[in-house]
């Protein structure tokens, strides 16, 4: 038997008592279907969500690329690569990064990382997916504002993308982009033309997230199949519901401090300018408050994270329940605490603030609330932990990654509990610990969440597996390293070193870490090849992974696990099924699971 | 050559894990599923306790390493206070994280898919859920109480008796001025900056600019409060005090205040430390362009007589802007009646 033929010889095996896996075409509406109607311009929110997720992937290996080249320069700041000045001409000179070419990448990291890698390429992928698939809808509310929401990203991505090649090159004053700096061409070279095409691009990315979110909010609101309450909804839609709504009520206070900061710069307006003196030159400017901005972005910034968190949150939810057989633990405390968090992100915007001469009683509040935030956190943690206690847990990719994520949110969470205290705060705020407490937090719990929700719903979104031993590898690699590149840096916060330093060596405070500064890239570089496996395993995965022989691969109650292998636009062939009871009837009553689809019986045990 | 040669090695590196993770499908597939899955089970178990304890001996080991690198004990009485709450906060964090993570792995490790194991319905328990609310509810309270009341000290008036430095960023240095012998700094504006003479604006027609000293590093008299009033004259930039566990913007437009009162001099510092180049270091701590790394001061804590003497070594900025033609140069004091004159000079 040849290999393929292995692969795929349980195929026919299957095929007599498989009832809906095949033979339908799932498709209710027959139109034809061209192949721009079908993979550019789609309407179908599962194709949707495919091109947010790999256009997502292709940044994500973009930003991940420019920190291996920046933290080149920051583990090995003596060493000269010449194969960087091929690729990046004069912003590598002899093989060595520039100031200005290292803060381009540290900007351009953060900036593609936060907002298109795990805002638009987890929320959009998976919001798209799964919301029609599990509330019980043939589509989203509005198809056509919703491929509009994935063209919106894509022509920011456009602009983005193009402000890397222009000649002062691209932003370079931080992922944050704090006025002066970034008014100012006469402050920085990355505030040239590389600053107005980022806030472009910005501006339609907001635009592409209003889309998105509202379509979000009013498919969930309204679309879900008969019987399917709001508290019989898997815990992966509230988590896009909620997530949607911090985006709606967010993103424009964004938009508007952006638009001032256009006017600033084009202008003449003094919105957030006062009182400078730039290149041996008094400017015109009086009145306005550099603060102002940052009280602008902060108010999306902040909820911002748990834009990017909540996802993550809601799936790795599911795929505990399902990969423990287990009900989640605490179905209405997950809601509440998600809620307590979308309510509570609002309100603690300032601790990003208080060395900035914020007014100390107010400080006070914003640190009374930050803390406050840490509750609902906890409470998801201890549930997530309970859900696991006395499962019978299978050990998927997707599962790993959400127990990984259980451990990376907790190590993170804990150190917001140091820094929402004002009083350590002024010390360690923009220092390493910073960095390390919002890569270990968001970065990369959001990344372990994205990697479980894709593992998971491959098969969905393919009809395939993906190869689970290289999600092994993937998994335990990515796990010890993430670890030995953050925790580390919790120390040098501690010791004072700033971050966003292009060079330590002439900081007699600061150059004790040297060494393990290369350390640290070493492993970053280690990591970075581990994702291209993945990367490749996810490519190679669509064309020639293991077929899927069955609708239900991992014996789920979802509805999504109801519709054919390959669902066409519609998602079910004939009704849409009704739902009965909630989405995690794992192990009840001596039976492994029970779909939501099947009726309650009356000699059924109650919860 | 040996950049292709890397290149070349981690290719075949990708190749061989993947034909192994690709032969590892087949076998399961002839395996059978459920063959296949107990054996992934039992290894991803297995490495979920070795994770973890190891784990756990990195944390240690990395705290034991790290301890060399640390700050030393903090030069100012805010310093003490800030790393209190740190040691209690850390000491908290410590047991949580802990504690999570163990029941994390081994619940992980312990209750692995085996046959025969019936995973138990438990869908909430409202005793429970109410008990981890309330407990790190009353935790982070304390902490927010602890916090607080040390902020709210920091961030006082400052004492009456302190002296006042006024430290202004711009790219990519600091400019620190003295209020000379008369203990106030006069007036600024800003439209009569230039970088000749007058780097950060002083208004010559007040004459309380007249003995203001104007130096790059910042020198601060043990035991004895100080006032810092910091700007910035072109972007956002931040007074980062490692040393003294202290941080503070420097917004253009907007003057902030930061006080503190060091405690130990450069040279205790040095003898304690061992360390004969030991400084005292003023590091800017917001992005503020391309020469952000390199926005440094020192910071001398030194006796109040070093302080005096030095102080009376320095010229002032008034006499660097009006250098008189023949009079004595650089007299400290300038006489009270020349305001007028300058006044109708910078006009
Ligand atoms: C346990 C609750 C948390 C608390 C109390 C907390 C507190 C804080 C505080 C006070 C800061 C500001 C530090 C500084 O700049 O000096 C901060 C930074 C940050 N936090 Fe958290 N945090 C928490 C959880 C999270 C979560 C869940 C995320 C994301 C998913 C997150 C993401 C971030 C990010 C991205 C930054 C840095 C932004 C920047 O300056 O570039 N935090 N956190
Ligand atoms: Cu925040
Ligand atoms: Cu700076």
């Amino acid at each position: 038997m040849s290999n393929e033929a292995t692969l795929h010889s349980q195929e026919s095996l299957h095929h007599g008592h498989d009832d809906h896996g095949h033979g339908h075409d799932g498709h209710d509406h027959h139109h034809e279907e061209t192949f721009i109607s079908k993979y550019v311009f789609s309407m179908d929110h599962k194709m949707i969500a495919k091109q947010f997720l790999i256009t997502g992937i292709i940044w994500a290996i973009i930003g991940a690329f420019f920190s291996v080249l920046f933290r080149l320069q920051l583990g090995f700041p003596d060493a000269t690569f010449p194969w960087l000045e091929s690729i990046l001409g004069h912003w590598a000179e002899g093989g060595r990064i520039t100031p200005e070419a290292y803060y381009a990448l540290v900007t351009m990291h953060g900036t593609i990382l936060v907002f298109f890698v795990l805002t638009a390429g987890l929320s959009g992928t998976f919001s798209n997916l799964l919301i029609p698939l599990q509330v019980g809808a043939r589509d989203m509310a509005s198809p056509f504002m919703n491929m509009l929401s994935y063209w919106f990203f894509f022509t920011a991505s456009l602009v983005m993308m193009s402000s890397l090649f222009v000649q002062t090159g691209p932003a370079s004053g931080g992922w944050t982009s704090y006025p002066p700096l970034s008014a100012l061409g006469d402050a920085s070279i990355g505030s040239k033309i590389g600053m107005d095409l980022w806030l472009i691009s910005m501006a339609l990315f907001v635009v592409s997230s209003l889309l998105g979110s509202l379509n979000y909010i009013s498919t969930i609101l309204n679309m879900r199949t008969k019987g399917m309450s709001m508290t019989k909804m898997p815990l992966t839609i509230w988590s896009f519901l909620f997530t949607a709504v911090l985006g709606v009520l967010s993103f424009p206070v964004l938009l508007s401090g952006f638009v001032l900061l256009l006017f600033d710069r084009h202008g003449g307006t003094s919105f957030y300018l006062s009182e400078l003196f730039v290149q041996g030159k008094v400017l015109p400017n009086e009145g306005g408050s550099a603060i102002l901005y940052q009280h602008l972005f902060w108010f999306l910034g902040h909820p911002e994270v748990y834009i990017i968190i909540l996802p993550a949150m809601g799936m790795v939810s599911e795929i505990l329940a399902v990969n423990s057989r287990k009900p989640i633990f605490g179905y209405l405390a997950m809601v509440g605490s998600m809620f307590a968090i979308t309510v509570l992100a609002f309100l603690v915007w300032a601790h990003h603030m208080f060395v900035t001469g914020l007014n100390p009683f107010l400080g006070a509040f914003f640190v009374l609330l930050t803390l406050l935030i840490a509750v609902p956190s906890a409470i998801k943690v201890f549930n997530w932990i309970t859900t696991i206690w006395r499962g019978n847990i299978r050990f998927t990719p997707a599962s790993l990654f959400s127990i990984g994520f259980v451990s990376t949110f907790i190590s993170g969470g804990l150190t917001g509990i140091w820094l929402g205290n004002s009083a350590i705060d002024i010390h360690l705020h923009d220092t390493y610990f910073v960095i390390a407490h919002f890569h270990i937090v968001m970065g990369v719990s959001a990344f372990f969440g994205m990697f479980a929700g894709v593992y998971h719903w491959f098969p969905k979104m393919y009809g395939r597996y993906m190869n689970q031993t290289l999600g092994f590898i993937h998994f335990w690699i990515t796990l010890v390293g993430a670890y030995l590149i953050f925790w580390p840096m919790h120390y040098q916060g501690m010791a004072g070193m700033p971050r966003r330093y292009f060079d330590y060596s002439n900081w007699a405070s600061f150059n004790q870490f040297e060494g393990l500064n290369a350390f640290i890239s070493f492993v970053v570089i280690i990591v970075f090849a581990t994702q291209l496996l993945f990367v490749f395993n996810f490519f190679y995965s669509i064309f020639k992974g293991r077929k899927l022989t069955t609708t239900n691969p991992w014996a789920a109650t979802t509805l999504e696990w109801t519709t054919p292998i390959n669902p066409g636009h519609g998602n079910w062939p004939g009704e849409i099924p009704e739902v009965h009871r909630w989405a995690y009837d794992y192990s009840k009553d001596g039976k492994d699971f029970i779909p939501q689809t099947v009726p309650v019986s009356p000699d059924e045990s109650g919860h | 050559m040996s950049g292709y040669l890397a290149v070349i090695v981690v290719v075949l590196i990708f190749v061989v894990i993947f034909q192994i993770a690709k032969a590892s499908e087949y076998v399961s597939i002839l395996k059978g599923e459920k063959k296949a899955r107990e054996q992934s089970n039992r290894i991803n178990g297995f490495l979920m306790i070795v994770f973890l304890v190891l784990g756990l001996i990195g944390v240690w080991y990395c705290h034991d390493l790290m301890d060399d690198s640390m700050l030393g004990e903090p030069a100012s009485d805010h310093g003490v206070g800030v790393d209190g709450l740190i040691k209690v906060t850390f000491i908290i964090t410590m047991i949580v994280f802990v504690l999570t993570q163990i029941a994390l792995f081994v619940f992980a490790w312990k209750y692995q898919e085996k046959d025969g194991r019936k995973a138990f319905f438990y869908p909430h328990n409202n005793k429970l859920e109410v008990i981890w609310t309330v407990i790190p509810a009353i935790v982070l309270t304390v902490l927010v109480a602890f916090g607080i009341r040390h902020w709210l000290r920091m961030t006082s008036d400052a004492p009456k008796e302190s002296m006042i430095v006024e430290v202004t960023g711009k790219q990519f240095n600091w400019i620190v001025r003295y209020p000379g012998k008369d203990g106030q700094l006069g007036r600024r504006n800003f439209k009569l900056t230039n970088d000749s003479n007058n780097p950060v604006g002083q208004d010559w027609a007040d004459s309380l600019n007249h003995d203001d000293v104007i130096a790059p590093d910042l020198h601060v008299v043990v035991g004895k409060p100080v006032k810092l009033i910091i700007g910035s004259r072109d972007v956002v930039h931040d007074v980062g005090l490692p040393h003294f566990r202290l941080k503070m913007d420097a917004v253009p437009g907007i003057p902030t205040t930061l006080w503190f009162t060091p405690t130990i001099t450069t040279a205790e510092y040095r003898k304690r430390t061992g360390n004969p180049d030991f400084v005292y270091e003023l590091a800017c701590d917001q992005m503020c362009g391309n020469g952000h790394y390199s926005m440094k001061a020192n910071i001398i804590v030194e006796t109040q007589e070093e302080y005096d003497k030095w102080l009376a070594t320095q010229v002032t900025q008034y006499s660097q802007a009006h250098p008189a033609p023949e009079a004595a140069p650089a007299a400290p004091a300038v006489p009270a009646d020349s305001t007028k004159a300058v006044a109708a000079l910078t006009k």
